[in-house]
């Protein structure tokens, strides 16, 4: 069973948006649930950037040139932030949804096809995404942390690493069987976050170290929104760029395939 | 095959050209790895038509609706539901299908009222149209009291009437009922027996699988006994029963041990015997009739009861089997 004729593709039908209008009716009810995500990097910014960065002062940004700490690890907090919200969508929410909800069986029996419930769940992933990386940015203003106008494009880049992270976790947690199975996926984000040169500059790390880290996924957005944060563009950016779109679509390719086998059997 | 006794007992429906089937399967297969679930079936169901699938759980029932439901593509044969094809059609099928799955798929993270707007959204309704119709199906499903509560707080029977309720949300040309009662109490199977006959009333096909026989009597112009992914036998309850069985069953129940030792002592009281765990069903069309023939020889049961025939009967007589074990 390899292509199954019943989806109607790899960037599902309009109808997906009625997948995020379901997502609205649930938060109605617990709204409070969604200002969580917001809190996670700033609460980092506050306790790292600044209570650390008071001792460390000023640090080496992209091009070269001294920067403040806060300055250089503020945008990599919104690109972590963009990947653990997405990953807490894709990953739980959605295994909930998957296996004990039967949400998506009964979606299934409508004109809706698994491509459309793919790409909704992860649009919805994406909306929520975008409200933490805007509620971030206004964080940022206040704090006088804008130093160039390149950093408006930090909140589609924070979407983009969203669109990469939820379709890769959402083809993961196509695969897990129990709740268990979630702790490899922190096993995988952990690292990611505290080692993709968020905390200190990659130059740290001995040159192969450098290279490994230079090719794992969060990495990319680290780069990606600290380069326009602090206004350094280079032809490395558009590699980011594609690394990430890449990855997003290999993943939803990957989820409406798993959602066919699963569901429509 | 079911070909040549589907054409005997077939409504006369006129021309079959000037009423063309809505559902219309010849050959359909389903397998999963090794197993068959749905073996070659042929049927029709016809515009208004209340058709049922009868047998017990595991002959091919859900498999064979998740394929007319277009949720599960065939092994092998044909399927045309409302004219189409569901492998290049799907969407379309089931814009103007209703569908009640075996277990309630109700969107549990939603109130009751929310489960009907939604569910109509995803069929492209506008919102107003789902808040109408949304208040008018929990009228229907007397749930109008219960619009704001969480899902979780109905009991068994509410939550089968408000997902009866949802699939009737896009009006659907087709009703799919996948074992609508199991489960609950007989209060709640009549209310929702009521509510579903007025939806026949209306002209609604419905198309329902049951293992319970008064229900099909109940709710089906016409059946098919399923047993093992075969199609065994069809017919409207009525024609089943007069084909398969006498008009009454007459039930003998003895003192344990009893039975054992009736060798050769029931033969010729009834046109066909069948010997159960717990008892001896007679058949034969004047029940006291064989009653007294049985006093007659001398044989003493317990209990006695003379009845009429029901689709268990034909059940028995065609696979040897009862339906619930």
């Amino acid at each position: 069973m390899t292509a199954f004729p019943l989806t109607t593709g790899l960037l599902g039908s309009r109808r997906s948006l009625r997948l995020i209008e379901r997502n609205l009716f649930v938060y109605k009810h617990g709204w409070i649930i969604i200002l969580s995500g917001f809190f996670e990097p700033l609460f980092y910014l506050l306790s790292i950037g600044f209570g650390l960065g008071a001792l460390i002062g000023s640090i080496a940004g992209p091009g070269g040139q001294a920067i403040p700490y806060q300055l250089f690890v503020a945008p990599a907090l919104l690109a972590s932030s963009a990947m653990n919200g997405a990953i807490t969508e894709a990953t739980f929410n959605f295994f909930f949804k998957l296996n004990y909800n039967k949400t998506f069986e009964a979606i299934l029996s409508t004109p809706l096809s698994a491509g459309d419930v793919a790409v909704g769940e992860l649009g919805w992933a994406l909306i929520r995404g975008g409200l933490y990386a805007v509620g971030f940015m206004v964080v940022m203003v206040v704090l006088g942390l804008v130093v160039s106008p390149w950093v408006i494009l930090a909140v589609p880049a924070a979407l983009l690493i969203g669109f990469a992270f939820g379709a890769v976790g959402m083809a993961a947690t196509s695969f897990m069987k129990t709740w268990q199975d979630f702790d490899l996926i922190q096993l995988v984000v952990l690292p990611l976050f505290l080692f993709s040169a968020t905390f200190y500059p990659i130059e740290t790390y001995p040159e192969v170290l450098r290279v490994i880290v230079q090719l794992t996924p969060l990495y990319q957005g680290v780069d990606l929104i600290r380069s326009l944060t602090v206004g350094v563009l280079s032809p490395v950016l558009l590699f980011h760029v594609a690394y990430l779109l890449v990855m997003g679509f290999a993943g939803l390719w990957v989820v409406a395939r798993r959602l066919d086998k699963l569901l429509l059997k | 095959m079911s070909t040549p006794l589907a054409t005997a007992i077939a409504p006369d429906l006129g021309a079959p050209a000037s009423s063309p089937s809505l559902i219309l399967a010849r050959g359909l297969t389903k397998r999963f790895g090794e197993f068959t679930a749905v073996d070659a079936i042929d049927f029709d169901v016809a515009p208004g038509e209340s058709f049922g699938f009868l047998g017990p759980n595991g002959a091919g029932k859900t498999s064979t609706m998740r394929m007319i439901g277009c949720v599960s593509p065939l092994s092998g044969g044909t399927l045309q539901i409302l004219g189409l094809d569901p492998e290049a059609h799907g969407p379309q099928i089931r814009a103007r299908l209703g569908v009640v799955p075996q277990q309630d798929t109700l969107d549990t993270e939603l109130t009751v009222r929310e489960n009907l707007l939604i569910y109509g959204r995803y069929f492209g309704l506008s919102r107003a149209e789902c808040a109408t119709r949304a208040d008018e199906l929990l009228e229907f499903a007397q749930l109008g009291e219960r619009a704001g509560d969480q899902v979780e707080r109905l009991s068994g029977g509410m939550k089968r009437r408000l997902t009866i309720a949802r699939s009737l949300i896009n009006e659907p040309d087709v009703l799919l009922l996948d074992e609508p009662t199991t489960g609950l109490d007989p209060q709640a199977r009549h209310l929702l027996w009521d509510r579903l006959y007025r939806l026949k009333q209306r002209g609604v096909t419905l198309v329902l699988t049951t293992h319970y026989m008064d229900e099909a009597e109940q709710l089906c112009d016409r059946l098919v006994v399923m047993d093992k992914a075969k199609i065994v036998a069809e017919g409207s309850p009525r024609s089943l029963i007069e084909q398969y069985s006498t008009r009454e069953v007459t039930e003998l129940r003895f003192a344990p041990g009893v039975q054992e030792t009736l060798d050769g002592q029931l033969d010729g009281l009834a046109e066909r015997i069948e010997r159960l765990p717990d008892r001896v069903l007679l058949y034969a069309d004047d029940g006291e009739a064989a009653v007294a023939a049985a006093h007659a020889r001398g044989l003493q049961p317990e209990q006695v009861l003379v009845r009429r025939s029901s689709l268990e009967d034909v059940f028995l007589r065609l696979t040897g089997r009862s339906l619930i074990e």
